[in-house]
């Protein structure tokens, strides 16, 4: 068994009026330490596709089993935690907490695991060097540039040591430059760590990065390249 | 736990002026209630007071069914051994016999029928003082056998000091009672009622005057402290032989008085429910929209790992936090304001001052400052904003990430 494995997925969201059958049937699997992005045109499933994959959303049939556990049959509590020791996100708005500073952000996620001050505090710093913010512990999101937010936003996915990353449009909000400057460094962190990257994207930059790309269309899979 | 609260905090500054306006609706309507309250309660002790101090005591012993028929048949007997097991009882600061009863007053030209209240001169002192409401002459002194007339029924008699007053009555068991006094002193009573129509002379020549030799129409009681009425009451009722004797407090006394308190406390709660009520709503506006505009963000805490339940205890630390700064600060805001308000009674004049008078009391609005009602508001207060915390934390547990994610 692959490390994801996603077998015969299905989302048909119920609107007042019409169902949309956001994905029909995708079997998808994914090893550990790939660098992998899921591309398509707008509307065609890949954030349903990932927000199932990622545990916040439920699928209308089909299963996902992540490193042996069945994600769709956790209790939501149980997902959450399942989410907080498994699973980094990075969105494509940041998200950051508004009123905690890039280093209390990242902390964060640690402390809902409940770690020791001192682990927190090495592995903070280490991760904000890591992405090139050693300078900026104490900048509040506010003060950060929307490239500097979203490398808090990958220090703070990478906290929890989670055993893949989730990124929704990582870089739709980015100019080029910034966006380069995220490529290389998770890409440096994949390459050195053996940290495991899904994206959600049609950036094309983000798929000439990416070693995979499974292109979606209406739901199903029309082509999955590896490079 | 030290996590929680620095993100409760931080996130209360985050919207200064909508936090400004939680705190102070919460200020406000404790502050408001709070000297409410204290002028309510001092009005009410005040009139309690009033009327203990003016006349009637705290509690007073009669003859069984002498307070429904107030005649000279329903006296009792003068012990010393009952006053002194009185005054041995806790609380119990003072015993003070009298015999009262009425008589007709003449002067020649002028009658009229007026009350007659035998006193103890120096235990008299202890509770109505009768000497501070001398306006000329002189109290008694040993055993005098003067009388201290009613200002107003000494104009209506046309009475100066020195004059005689001759009362005529029947006396104790229908004998008929008669005798001719010196006035000593005119005295002004408060209550205008009892100014019309009093007269006092010492005890034994009361009794002698109605033939009630040594007996009484009453011991008044005077309390130390007023908040142990019941108590003492029934204490006191343990040493009585019920057959012989009745014992009331100063409400069954006077209950008209008492409910005219209650009525004014009951308007006064309706009033303060209202207040409540219009800041409860009020306050939880504020809340539903302090979490609705940070949904997106709740939904990301949860998507990243955040347990609901720990979510709910960060925002209600976070509102807790406003409504205890509000609470505190009303209790402390209020207190300068009472304190000038015990200080400086507001004082009426003119047609409601004359619904005190006619009691007898001073026509004030004393402020009073009582643990009792800064606990009760403060617990209302607190007890309404939690009720006004259920509803949004209630409604952010209950988030869907996905949906929260995607506002
Ligand atoms: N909550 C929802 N309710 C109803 N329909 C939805 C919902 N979410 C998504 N859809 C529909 O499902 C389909 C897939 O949407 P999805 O967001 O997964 O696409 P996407 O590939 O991420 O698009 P984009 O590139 O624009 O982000 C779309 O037709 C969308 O309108
Ligand atoms: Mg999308």
């Amino acid at each position: 068994m692959k490390f994801i494995e996603i077998r015969d997925l299905q989302k048909i969201y119920n609107d007042s009026e019409h169902e949309v059958h956001a994905v029909r049937g995708i079997d998808l699997s994914f090893e550990e330490g790939e660098f992998a992005a899921i591309a398509g045109p707008s509307g065609c499933g890949k954030t349903t596709l990932l927000n199932i994959l990622g545990g916040l959303d439920e699928p209308t049939r089909g299963t996902i089993n992540i490193g042996g556990t069945n994600v769709n049959e956790l209790k939501s509590s149980e997902r959450i935690n399942f989410r907080l020791n498994n699973i980094g996100f990075v969105f494509q708005a940041y998200n950051l907490i508004p009123v905690l500073t890039a280093k209390e952000n990242v902390e964060f996620i640690m402390h809902l695991q409940g770690r020791p001050k001192a682990e927190r505090d090495a592995r903070t710093k280490e991760l904000l060097e890591a992405v090139g913010l050693g300078d900026r512990l104490n900048s509040r999101p506010s003060k950060l540039s929307g490239g500097q937010q979203q490398r808090v936003a990958v220090a703070r996915a990478l906290a929890s040591k989670p055993k893949f990353i989730l990124a929704d449009e990582p870089t739709a909000n980015l100019d080029s430059k910034a966006t380069e400057n995220l490529l290389d460094i998770m890409e440096k962190l994949n390459k050195e760590e053996n940290i495991t990257f899904i994206f959600a994207t049609h950036d094309a930059r983000v798929m000439k990065k990416a070693k995979r790309v499974i292109y979606l269309e209406d739901g199903k899979i029309l082509k999955d390249e590896v490079k | 736990m030290k996590e929680y609260f620095k993100l409760a905090w931080r996130n209360i500054w985050r919207n200064k002026r909508r936090t400004m306006i939680t705190i102070a609706s919460v200020f406000f309507a404790l502050w408001l209630a709070l000297i409410m309250r204290s002028i309510q309660v001092g009005s009410y002790s005040h009139m309690a007071d009033g009327i203990v101090e003016a006349f009637t005591g705290s509690i007073q012993i009669h003859g069984d069914g002498y307070w429904e028929d107030r005649t000279l048949d329903k006296t009792f007997a003068q012990e010393t051994s009952l006053m002194t097991k009185i005054e041995s009882i806790e609380n119990v600061k003072s015993v003070i016999p009298r015999l009262e009863s009425f008589a007709l007053a003449s002067t020649g030209e002028q009658t009229k029928g007026i009350m007659v209240v035998g006193i103890d001169p120096e235990r008299e002192l202890e509770l109505t003082h009768p000497d501070r409401k001398l306006i000329e002459g002189n109290y008694f002194e040993g055993s005098s056998d003067g009388v201290l007339v009613s200002s107003r029924l000494a104009d209506f008699l046309g009475l100066k000091l020195n004059d005689t007053l001759t009362l005529l009555s029947s006396g104790y068991h229908g004998a008929s009672a008669a005798g001719i006094y010196p006035v000593i002193g005119i005295i002004k009573m408060p209550n205008p009622e009892l100014d019309r129509r009093i007269v006092y002379m010492t005890l034994p020549y009361a009794q002698e005057l109605y033939g009630a030799y040594e007996r009484l129409s009453s011991l008044v009681i005077n309390v130390e402290n007023s908040n142990l009425l019941d108590k003492t009451k029934k204490d006191i009722s343990l040493v009585l032989d019920e057959e012989i004797y009745e014992i009331m407090d100063w409400k069954e006394m006077n209950p008209e008085l008492v409910q005219q308190i209650q009525s004014d406390a009951a308007g006064g709660y309706i009033m303060l429910g209202m207040l409540y009520l219009i800041i409860g709503f009020g306050v939880l506006g504020t809340l539903i929209m302090m979490t609705t505009e940070r949904r997106k963000e709740f939904g990301v805490m949860i998507a990243i790992g955040m347990q609901k339940k720990k979510l709910g205890l960060i925002l209600t630390i976070e509102m807790l936090m406003m409504g205890a700064v509000g609470i505190i600060a009303g209790v402390i805001g209020s207190l300068p304001v009472i304190a000038y308000l015990v200080k400086t009674p507001i004082r009426f004049t003119g047609e409601s001052a004359k619904m005190f008078e006619i009691y007898g009391f001073e026509p004030i609005m004393p402020a009073k400052l009582e643990l009792s009602y800064f606990l009760a508001q403060s617990s209302v207060v607190l007890v309404i904003f939690i009720l006004a915390i259920i509803y949004p934390v209630n409604s952010v547990m209950k988030l869907k990430e996905i949906k929260a994610l995607r506002s």
